[in-house]
């Protein structure tokens, strides 16, 4: 009988622990966000999809198509192409494609450009029924890029 | 309790639980033989979610089965990245610079303390309680937002390179590591409060799930399962790799081998790990964080190859054969959980169905490690 109302002795104290640590919470600031009306800014070294960097000088990038990056990249989603022209050093980039349905965000293609040529975006909310949407030209993007 | 609470007429019924179930926390189907609440058999059905990470790691370079790593279990991933890396450095015999070390260790348990707080959510959650999931996810969050800050990724993290780091840290982090250490130092009694001095939690693990040492060696098991059945085995301290021998840090050990135990183990490890941190954050040379030479082609002589380090669920190793080729022969990848579950079905027997969700749960099983 003495253990019978112990057991509910415990339970209550127990009980009224734990409302009032839930209590106390529950007057604190949300940790939460209202996403997607407000959203987070990304820090400095966020990985998000690749892209070419863009030079403020030449505007343009300074990818030389040397295709290490290409061939580093352990899903094979980097396709490129140069192409020599006339009067011109070395080959110009006139491809480069990144199809991010199978990019596992390892950063051996940045780690293998010699020049610096590509970098991690920002880019974080992406989403769509469609998988042709995340095939990008990231030549097309370095023009639009500001 | 006992097989003996079984009827006497045999008369059984087979339930799934899983492949889609809550309580697995994942892809995991086990196939239950009830006789009325009581578990007859309990036979775990895994590869629902395999993707033959060994095989890949025998068709590619090195280098690029890095990225895997992060994918075995994803909530203690840099432990993977870890114990990977260090096998090719170990078999290209690449010395890491001491700078880099230090800041394996800190992120590693930075990452041990983010699964064992996402267990914990789960764990209580599994019971039943859903508030400390959500205080628990709100301190985990703040270890994403720092290892963010320096890997850039949040969970399936690509850190580690062979001979060093991707990049280094910096002071922000370091300063953002003995903040959240102050927080979390705070936090645990609340979690203590509010979920280990529970009478109900109490009710359901002590005593549940027994698991004697014995079964743990005959199966394998390992991590906190094993030291939460009185076996003092840590691959930190047994086989010490990296820096752990020049660091002050204790085993935490329960004799007892009920869930009980195990959820200490893991609470304590937490205080463990906040330890090592603030060591590794007070003794970190500054200097490189990349081995000088480390060869393009990663090419290793021929031979047999091993290593192990302890992932926050157990000991996780690999044995890597090479045949002299810039991939390997063979790789063969040891994960803790996959051996903790093997002794699921032996053990469950003549368990109520709820006590064995909740032994389920102190097994802290994650599935696309167990399949791999
Ligand atoms: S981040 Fe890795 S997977 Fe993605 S494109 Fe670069 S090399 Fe390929
Ligand atoms: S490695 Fe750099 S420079 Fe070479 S092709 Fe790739 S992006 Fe261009």
């Amino acid at each position: 009988m003495a253990g019978y109302f112990n057991s509910i002795l415990t339970g209550t104290k127990s009980l009224v622990t734990g409302l009032l640590i839930t209590q106390a919470e529950f007057f604190k600031k949300p940790v939460t966000l209202q996403y997607p009306h407000e959203s987070l800014e990304m820090t400095p070294r966020y990985r998000g999809h690749i892209q070419l960097v863009k030079n403020p000088e030449t505007g343009t990038h300074q990818c030389i198509s040397c295709g290490m990056c290409q061939k580093g990249c352990p899903s094979g989603c980097i396709t490129l192409k140069g192409v020599k022209q006339e009067g011109v050093k070395g080959k110009v980039l006139v491809q480069y494609d990144l199809d991010f349905t199978t990019c596992s965000l390892c950063g051996q293609c940045i780690e293998n450009c010699k020049p610096g040529a590509i970098e991690f975006s920002l880019e974080y909310n992406l989403a769509s029924t469609n998988k042709e949407d995340f095939h990008y030209d990231l030549l097309e993007r370095v023009k639009e890029q500001k | 309790m006992g097989s003996q609470a079984l009827s006497q007429n045999n008369e059984t019924f087979e339930i799934n639980l899983g492949p889609q179930h809550p309580a697995t926390h994942g892809v995991l189907r086990v196939k239950l033989t009830m006789d009325g609440e009581y578990i007859v058999d309990a036979e775990p059905v895994l590869g629902y979610i395999h993707r033959m990470h060994e095989l890949m790691g025998e068709n590619r370079t090195w280098a690029k089965y890095l990225p895997n790593m992060g994918r075995i279990d994803y909530l203690s991933a840099l432990s993977y990245n870890l114990g990977y890396v260090q096998l090719v450095e170990k078999m290209m015999g690449i010395e890491v610079p001491e700078r880099a070390e230090y800041i394996r260790v800190l992120t590693t348990e930075m990452n041990r303390i983010s699964s064992h707080l996402l267990w914990f959510g789960a764990f209580v959650l599994d019971l039943g309680g859903f508030t400390p999931l959500l205080y628990a996810f709100d301190d985990r969050e703040h270890i994403l937002d720092l290892l963010e800050s320096v890997t850039g990724s949040r969970l399936t993290y690509c850190y580690y390179r062979f001979g060093g780091l991707y990049n280094d840290v910096d002071d922000d982090f370091l300063t953002g590591c003995t903040q959240f250490l102050k927080r979390l130092r705070s936090r645990m009694p609340m979690y203590h409060k509010l979920v280990t001095g529970n009478v109900i939690l109490r009710q359901r693990l002590v005593g549940v799930g027994p698991l004697s040492a014995e079964m743990c060696r005959k199966y394998g098991a390992t991590g906190p399962v094993l030291r939460g059945s009185g076996v003092n085995y840590d691959v930190r301290k047994n086989e010490p790799y990296s820096i752990y021998p020049e660091l002050d840090f204790d085993v935490p050990v329960y004799s007892d081998g009920d869930s009980m135990a195990r959820y200490m183990v893991r609470m304590d490890e937490i205080e463990q790990s906040m330890r090592i941190v603030e060591q590794c954050i007070a003794k970190m040379p500054q200097g490189e964080i990349k081995a000088p030479k480390v060869p393009k082609l990663i090419k290793p002589a021929i031979g047999d190859y091993y290593h192990a380090v302890e992932a926050a669920r157990g000991t996780f190793a690999i044995r890597a054969v090479s045949d002299g080729k810039n991939q390997a022969y063979r790789m063969k990848l040891r994960a803790p959980t996959f051996c903790n579950l093997s002794l699921y079905q032996e053990a469950s027997k003549g368990m109520l169905l709820a006590d064995a969700l909740a032994f389920m749960g102190s097994l802290d099983l994650v599935i696309p490690e167990i399949d791999r």
